[in-house]
């Protein structure tokens, strides 16, 4: 009965054109209501990731340095607010002038009612900016001066990170990058988020240098264990559980795509963590826990830039080679290069960004090379990682350097060997335990 | 048979066992330990309130040798920890009664091999 009487009331609505035209505008409200509510929870997934970044590094270094990580993922993100809200939001989002964005600084000149859309959209963007700017932090941990990384992180996120996001994702407000008009293709940002940090992070190690006990007098490399791999394996399962927001929510649509792109993202993590197991299995001996931990992360930045545009089996396929990439990226980096990335983080977001980047040319299904787009989409993909490569690498050596030679990028060797925690902030972070700090 | 004890800087230790490896000296016991000498400790603070620092991380090892190796190993520590600043440590050297390996039951010179 009911029933029958709701539907005798909608039949009414739906004849009077006048109630008609109410329903059509309550739906189009209830729909931008319900994008509103998924792209905040996606937001706030994003956001806790900085938790895990915090947690993968603190997991993976030495218990003399955890103050200071945990102190570095707070500041840059709580640093990167404030100029991602005043400078770098309008550089990244504001119409631009071929460069880079000129307008909305501080969302100026926005409507700004309780129901409008740009406020989520700041929030979510923010804690993007924040991503980035922490993936550097892990592979300069141990020995960077914290005054010296409190200014890296005004500039990555008032500008670095900003200006190459107006050329790949301007267009999602007011502006429109030569990126994209070109049909580059990087949906939650393998490059435009993972790569550039990951860049940066190299370009900082290489002007650091090794930490002290690194590499000995021959030039080998030795393992400096982390110390609590506990921390390091929730972090990632925060990373992983964040990544859901991260990827599923820059649809910043309610709709069934949330789904899609949930098990695209889920599937291609799993890839990573399997594939980089066996990698580690067969290369060092042992399923080592470290490395797939490390794959697990580089099946998620792999997939980033392809989540809405590849099959389920093109993301098993992309988080396999990204886990069989990164073991290779972590030896080589640390065996041939000589350089010293505690963490990873330059295989992880710098190399399986590309990767990832230059996947979505192989993998889409609509234009990919092995779906019979030919290789146009795989020609602009190419060209959007070398370009971000160019960028971030090159500002992050002129950067550093410039660090370096006025307040100075690394701490004293005695303090590096006594531990950053005393040196840098004067505490400790397992007060009352006895820890060795003999290396 | 002599016990040797060696206070160091935490920090040194990958430098000592440099130092006694390339005497051929293997086998050493590394223990955490606190301690304080007439080094002053260091300046702690917490949300703001002062602690001092007065026992300091140091590490105690210990090294079983007979006689021709004594002089090598103190050789090998100082070579290793010394950095010319307070606190570098102290090396003490005990006699020893008697040793013996629990797997073979060898006593004296044997055990400690």
């Amino acid at each position: 009965m009911k029933k029958l009487i709701k539907l005798l009331f909608l039949n009414v609505l739906l004849i009077s054109p006048i109630f008609a035209k109410d329903v059509a505008d309550t739906l189009v409200e209830l729909q931008n209501n319900i994008n509103i509510v998924w792209t905040a929870t996606a937001a706030f997934l994003v956001f806790f990731m900085q938790a895990g970044f915090a947690l993968v590094e603190s997991g993976f270094t030495r218990a003399k340095n955890t103050v200071n990580i945990m102190m570095k993922n707070l500041m840059d993100f709580s640093i990167g607010t404030v100029f991602f809200y005043f400078i770098g939001f309008g550089l990244m989002f504001g119409a631009t002038n071929g460069f880079m964005g000129t307008t909305n600084f501080a969302i100026s000149g926005k409507t700004l009612n309780d129901a409008d859309w740009i406020w989520i959209f700041l929030f979510f963007q923010t804690v993007f900016a924040g991503t980035a700017a922490t993936i550097v932090s892990g592979a300069i941990a141990e020995r960077t001066k914290f005054s010296g990384y409190l200014i890296y992180s005004v500039f990555i996120c008032a500008f670095i990170y900003p200006i190459f996001g107006s050329w790949a994702w301007g267009g999602l407000l007011d502006g429109g990058g030569w990126l994209e008009k070109l049909g580059f293709l990087d949906f939650a940002g393998s490059t435009v988020v993972h790569s550039i940090g990951g860049w940066l992070a190299l370009a900082g190690a290489i002007i650091l240098g090794p930490r002290i006990g690194k590499f000995g007098r021959d030039g080998k490399d030795k393992a400096i264990p982390g110390h609590n791999i506990a921390l390091a394996a929730l972090g990632v399962f925060i990373l992983w559980f964040g990544w859901f927001g991260f990827n599923s929510g820059s649809t910043t649509l309610g709709n069934g795509n949330i789904g899609r792109i949930a098990v695209i993202t889920n599937m291609s993590a799993a890839g990573g963590a399997i594939a980089a197991m066996f990698t580690a299995w067969f290369v060092i001996g042992k399923p080592d826990g470290s490395m797939a931990l490390n794959g697990t992360l580089a099946g998620l930045v792999g997939i980033t830039a392809g989540c809405d545009v590849v099959s389920p089996a093109g993301a098993l396929m992309i988080g396999l080679m990204s886990g069989v990439l990164v073991v290779f990226s972590v030896l080589f980096i640390d065996k041939k290069l000589k350089i010293d990335d505690p963490v990873g983080a330059v295989s992880v977001h710098g190399v399986c960004g590309a990767f990832g980047t230059l996947a979505v040319g192989f993998f889409a299904l609509d234009n990919g090379l092995l779906y019979g787009g030919g290789g146009r989409q795989l020609l602009i993909q190419t060209i959007g990682v070398v370009v971000a490569f160019i960028w971030a690498f090159g500002l992050g050596l002129v950067l550093f350097y410039i660090v370096k030679i006025t307040i100075g990028l690394r701490v004293s060797k005695d303090e590096e060997l006594r531990g950053l925690d005393i040196g840098e902030h004067g505490m400790e972070a397992y007060d009352g335990f006895q820890i060795f700090t003999t290396q | 048979m002599k016990l040797v004890i060696a206070y160091i800087q935490p920090e040194r230790l990958p430098e000592v066992k440099q130092a006694l490896y390339a005497r051929e000296i293997f086998k050493i016991s590394v223990t955490n330990a606190m301690g304080c000498g007439r080094q002053k400790g260091y300046h702690e603070t917490y949300r703001g309130a002062d602690i001092e620092v007065n026992l300091l991380k140091k590490v105690r090892i210990e090294i079983a040798v007979n006689e021709s190796f004594v002089q090598p190993t103190i050789d090998g520590i100082i070579e290793g920890s010394k950095t010319g600043q307070i606190g570098d440590g102290k090396i003490f050297v005990l006699p020893i009664e008697e040793c013996i390996r629990i797997r073979t039951g060898e006593t004296g010179h044997d055990a400690i091999g």
